[in-house]
């Protein structure tokens, strides 16, 4: 549909540009240096939902941290909102990981919280922010629980309204639904295009479900085996207003195929290095 | 009381019935021991006599001198070389064989530097006890959730603030643990010294009764070691599990 | 690629160090306190060497490896018997396991004094006590690594049919080993410096009477020579058992789990 290239839909500025960027991890005693990512150019487009699949091992949440401003490129640069990105991760960016973040000392409440620290808010602000926040996510009802007490599903939750809260420009999920079970996926899926339409921010997705991809994304960036680069760009045409029950519409079959077609070259080349080191 | 704490506290008083029988029925002689009875009735004389309080401070005293030192001290040098490769590597050999080093046999050299009073046995104790805390501090520190502490710098946080936040909270549990054992050693090595050599403590008055054959003065003070540090112990390990139960972890 | 030669310099560059900077700073100590206080390594080295080559110290060295290697067989066997009872009991575990780490934290020195009334002066005082240093870290790690099983490893077991005998041999026991093994390293040394102290407070013969002899005679040569035999001694012990450990964890790549740490 479309040749791979930096820019999107028109009619949308550019948020952030990732320029000819590359990471390579430095070896370390009897390890070689490893050719993580790269190059590549990317231009995301102020609120757009932005997907990326690829094959495991690819550098996908490389990509995602060097976007984020976690990582150091080795060459290359990121843009966000015209200024580069050194060292900090930018005011007005957010990151909701794979990884469970949730601090397991901490309640509902002060984990929620912690996005605001480093905001200059008044005490009522705070509380205001924290309640929005508990509200938008569903989680009133356990905002004294600890981590311990919650579901892995809730605990994503958790992190996600931690991550609002800051009412971030650019959100990062770095496959954020990969621990939870297929429907509880679908329906969080949801839960994301809401606050997306809710916030107006811009998305950037990591995750290996094409069809969690296909569902949600304007644009799907389809990445290749290690070292990653982009060697795919699709466009879904979904309208703004739209739920998991796209995946009824023909269109969906075939963006998937489409995705598929382009990936399983370098998904088996993925599983192939990855037994050649065993 | 739970199910358990019940099966243990019979277990204990079983026990105690049997060795209380043994030595009413003369299995052991008034020598070796006297029966448990006897010793509770001489412990509670001995407390109530005010006798042995000097001693009881003294050794306490001294113990808690060392515990805090250890553990502070145990604190700043794992923070200091928890991120540098080099000094981790050339430390580690030192922490895995460090506790089979009978610490106690520079006890004598101490002296002589330092002279017979409290100093050697504070050493002895802050050297027994620091390794134990860099060592499960460090196995904390080094536990730590890489997702943390980016969640960390996503939210602003700067690098004083991640440790004090982010990584010694994440780590409370093993320090805790730590923590623990720093508190056996410290009171191990300041009875240890006393024993030794000394002219105060506990230590030294047990081994004064040892060798005056004076049991009735030397099971109850053994019989006070062991409760002080059992409910010490105990203490810790109530603030433990309530650490771990609220994270789900036990 | 480039690819950075590991080479056999990484691996000892931390022991080495530490050697090194070990005798530093005792040769600093030495020429801090003098003469009265401390003896040089070499001092130290050369006094060795003259006690070695004469007669006066075997019998004594004799006397402490005999004691310490009784002490170590009846810890490891008694703490094996009563870990592995525990840990495969499961009641009786959950009862006694807390008591047992109660009794770990009790300075065991203070129990000498009624050991030394049940035994008697001698050999039998000095064992017991050393291996009571031993049997409990020993026992607390066997339990745990019988809990730590997987029971997907028990239930691959049955899948394939095993006997009671070839679950033992060919599951149970290499699963559990590591951390067993974990146990008795770290029970080993507390066994020796059980003896050791054992030695030093009633004792006729053995390296810690004779420390505490040299303590009293304030012979300062004797105090350091002995005092650097034990611990190079022990941590040479500790140091291979640590490097066979090592090669366990390595293998088996067992996960850092809800083990005790590592005392």
């Amino acid at each position: 549909m479309t040749t791979p290239d930096a820019g999107g839909p028109s009619g949308l500025e550019p948020h952030v540009t990732l320029q000819a960027v590359t990471r390579t991890f430095a070896g370390q005693q009897s390890t070689p240096a490893v050719h993580a990512l790269g190059p590549v150019d990317l231009t995301l487009r102020k609120g757009e939902f932005f997907a990326v699949v690829g094959p495991s091992g690819c550098g996908k949440s490389t990509l995602l941290e060097v976007l984020a401003g976690i990582s150091q490129p080795t060459s290359g640069q990121v843009i966000f909102e015209g200024q580069p990105v050194k060292g900090r991760v930018p005011e007005g960016v957010g990151v909701v990981f794979q990884e469970d973040a949730c601090f397991p000392w901490l309640n509902v409440t002060d984990n929620i919280a912690l996005g605001l620290q480093a905001l200059p808010l008044s005490e009522t602000e705070r509380r205001q922010r924290v309640e929005d926040a508990l509200a938008l996510t569903g989680l009133k009802a356990f905002a004294q629980a600890f981590p311990a007490q919650l579901s892995g599903g809730m605990r994503q939750r958790v992190c996600i309204a931690r991550t609002l809260i800051m009412r971030p420009r650019l959100i990062l999920l770095d496959e954020p639904f990969g621990a939870l079970d297929q429907q509880t996926r679908l329906l969080m899926g949801e839960e994301v295009l809401r606050l997306w339409r809710q916030s107006g921010a811009t998305i950037f997705l990591i995750t290996h479900a094409l069809d969690e991809a296909a569902m949600l994304a304007d644009r799907i960036g389809v990445m290749s085996a290690r070292p990653g680069r982009l060697i795919d760009l699709v466009e879904t045409g979904w309208p703004r207003e739209r739920d998991s029950r796209v995946v009824e519409l023909p269109q969906f079959g075939q963006l998937t195929a489409r995705l598929w077609r382009s990936l399983r070259g370098e998904s088996l080349k993925s599983l192939d290095s990855s037994q050649a080191t065993q | 009381m739970s199910r358990l704490s019940r099966y243990r506290l019979l277990a204990i008083i079983v026990a105690v019935a049997i060795v209380e029988a043994m030595c009413r029925i003369g299995w052991i002689d008034r020598f070796t021991m006297q029966p448990p009875l006897q010793i509770a009735i001489d412990l509670w004389k001995l407390l109530v006599s005010g006798k042995h309080l000097d001693a009881i401070g003294k050794t306490m005293g001294n113990a808690a001198i060392g515990f805090v030192l250890a553990v502070s001290a145990g604190v700043v040098v794992a923070v200091a070389v928890h991120r540098r490769r080099l000094l981790r590597e050339t430390l580690e050999p030192l922490f895995a064989t460090y506790y089979a080093i009978p610490v106690l046999a520079f006890y004598p050299l101490l002296i002589i530097l330092f002279g017979v009073g409290d100093a050697p046995k504070i050493t002895i104790a802050f050297m027994l006890g620091v390794i134990a805390v860099i060592v499960n501090l460090l196995n904390g520190l080094d536990r730590v959730p890489p997702v943390l502490i980016k969640t960390a710098r996503v939210v602003g946080m700067g690098p004083t603030q991640i440790v004090w936040r982010v990584t010694l909270p994440f780590s409370a549990p093993y320090l805790l643990t730590g923590v623990k054992f720093a508190l056996a050693y410290s009171l191990i090595g300041i009875i240890g010294s006393e024993f030794i050599m000394s002219t105060d403590g506990m230590g030294f008055e047990i081994s004064f009764a040892y060798n005056n054959f004076d049991n009735a003065t030397m099971y109850p003070l053994i019989v006070l070691i062991l409760l002080i540090s059992i409910s010490l112990n105990f203490a810790l390990g109530t603030i433990e599990k309530q650490i771990l139960q609220r994270r789900g972890l036990r | 690629m480039r690819r950075i030669d590991a080479g056999p310099w990484q691996a000892w560059r931390g022991p080495i160090i530490l050697i090194v900077s070990v005798f530093v700073v005792w040769q600093g100590l030495y020429l801090l306190a003098g003469e009265m206080a401390m003896r040089s390594p070499m001092q130290t080295f050369s006094y060795l060497g003259k006690l070695l080559a004469g007669d006066r110290i075997w019998p004594h060295i004799h006397e402490t490896a005999k004691a310490s290697a009784l002490a170590v067989v009846f810890s490891v066997v008694l703490g094996l018997a009563i870990g592995l009872a525990l840990g495969f009991r499961k009641l009786a575990g959950e009862v006694f396991e807390p008591m047992l780490v109660a009794a770990y934290s009790i300075p065991k020195l203070t129990l000498y004094p009624i050991l030394l009334l049940s035994f008697g002066l001698g050999m039998s005082a000095k064992v017991a006590f050393g291996a009571l240093h031993g049997i409990i870290p020993i026992a607390l790690f066997t339990i745990n690594a019988v809990r730590n099983i997987r029971p997907i490893l028990i239930k691959t077991g049955r899948v394939l049919g095993y006997s009671p005998w070839e679950m033992g041999w060919r599951i149970l026991i290499p699963a559990a080993l590591p951390e067993i093994f974990t146990g008795i390293r770290i029970g080993f040394s507390l066994t020796l410096i059980g003896t050791l102290l054992g030695e030093m407070f009633a004792s006729q013969r053995g390296l810690g009477n004779q420390l505490m002899k040299a303590i009293g005679l304030h012979d300062v040569d004797l105090i350091v020579a002995i005092a650097f035999l034990l611990t190079s001694v022990a941590a040479l012990g500790s140091g291979i058992l640590l490097a066979i450990d090592r090669r366990f964890q390595t293998r088996m790549q067992t996960q850092p789990g809800h083990s005790p740490n590592s005392f």
